[in-house]
């Protein structure tokens, strides 16, 4: 039960919560509404019947009338993707949208990143799951001022849960806002957040041909995270045959190969990340 | 299953544009589908009927345009249609990115 106004929770609702709260806000999707306008006017209907018969009725319902529309599916997400970029670039909030598949790792370079940068940089994190408060709790448990999306059953992140989370969050100037996505290599790719630059993780305890299975997130990213090195010794996974993968899906991808964990390799990251801010 | 919430912007386009018209019921809804545009047509297909439940589209039909992508070999310059991002040119064997194939668009409805 809700807080705040009382409603049950459903799994279809997407709930905003921070650590240490005890209400949450939440947005319930009304895609299904119907309204029945009652109105009496002459309709202006447009029939083009192309066969030649004669009509014994004014209208022939069984063939209706054909609007032309062309609009872009994700427009809306689009616009308001849009809109959350115009307002990141006017305050200096540079944000990455990090996906990757569930356990690679995200939370942890959050974690990691959090703490060695935390006093030169102002972190915000937006964590997206499906359930729990978990990720959020260990973010905030480094001291980042972090939100918890809860999808209920959605598999990925869209522009208008970042447009709330934004709002309740409140990043200040010349920050940075990380975006931890729903663990999914598909989905995600397709919702613009309004982020700078899109980073997708990939772990060494991964397939090396992930980048050919799934090119459209590959493809839509500017940035590749090679994790957890350290394991390398212990499977079979080739990091050279990985990057060449990713490269012929996207030629434009940056790499950065470390151990969240164990800290090798972070630095490159941290500079890229820190040099990155203060180019804008 | 991002297909739910795609089901779910295509029926709320053709809602609004229907209630402009000052139409009573959907019947048709035709949808172009690109073949990289990231979504499963049965997916899609599946969830647009739940997607249209308790609308004026209830029970309208997705006539979906299938468009294919295209793919140009930079090696043997030979031009053909996939549905794959990654392909191998048919002709001489060279790999080659395909172009296109992202549309995911409302192009018309059918009202009464």
């Amino acid at each position: 039960m809700c807080d705040t106004c009382g409603c049950g929770e459903h799994e279809d609702k997407i709930t905003y919560q921070r650590p240490g709260q005890t209400s949450h806000s939440h947005t319930h999707t009304h895609g299904n509404h119907e309204h029945t306008h009652e109105h009496n006017h002459d309709h202006d209907h447009e029939h083009d019947h192309n066969h030649n018969h004669d009509h014994t009725h004014p209208h022939d319902h069984d063939h209706g009338k054909t609007i032309q529309i062309e609009t872009d599916v994700m427009q809306k997400n689009n616009l308001l993707a849009e809109r959350n970029r115009g307002f990141f670039e006017a305050r200096n909030i540079l944000t990455l949208n990090l996906v990757s598949s569930p356990g690679s790792g995200k939370t942890t370079l959050l974690e990691k990143t959090i703490q060695q940068l935390k006093d030169e940089i102002n972190f915000y994190v937006i964590e997206g799951d499906q359930q729990t408060l978990r990720d959020a709790e260990r973010i905030n448990a480094v001291g980042a001022p972090v939100i918890q999306v809860n999808t209920g059953n959605g598999c990925h992140l869209d522009a208008s849960m970042i447009n709330h989370a934004v709002k309740e969050l409140n990043p200040a100037a010349n920050s940075v806002l990380l975006i931890e996505n729903v663990g999914n290599l598909v989905c995600p790719s397709l919702f613009d957040l309004g982020e700078a630059h899109k980073v997708v993780i990939i772990s060494v305890t991964e397939g090396d041909d992930k980048p050919l299975k799934y090119p459209t997130m590959f493809r839509n990213s500017d940035i590749c995270i090679i994790n957890k090195i350290d394991l390398l010794p212990y499977v079979d996974f080739d990091v050279q045959v990985c990057k060449e993968y990713a490269l012929q899906v996207n030629r434009r991808l940056q790499f950065f190969e470390l151990s969240a964990s164990k800290g090798e390799g972070t630095e490159a990251w941290f500079k890229w990340l820190k040099e990155r801010l203060h180019s804008e | 299953m991002h297909e739910m919430s795609i089901a779910v912007s295509i029926v709320d386009i053709a809602v609004k544009t229907a209630q402009e018209a000052e139409a009573q019921k959907i019947n048709a809804i035709t949808v172009e589908l690109g073949a990289l545009a990231g979504v499963v047509p049965e997916a899609l297909e599946f969830c647009f009927e739940a997607a249209c439940k308790e609308t004026i589209a209830e029970g309208a039909k997705l006539e979906l345009i299938r468009l294919p992508a295209l793919a140009k070999c930079t090696s043997c310059g030979f031009e053909f249609e996939t549905d794959q991002f990654l392909n191998v040119c048919p002709e001489c064997k060279a790999q080659v990115l395909a172009a296109g194939g992202q549309e995911l668009q409302v192009k018309s409805i059918n009202v009464d």
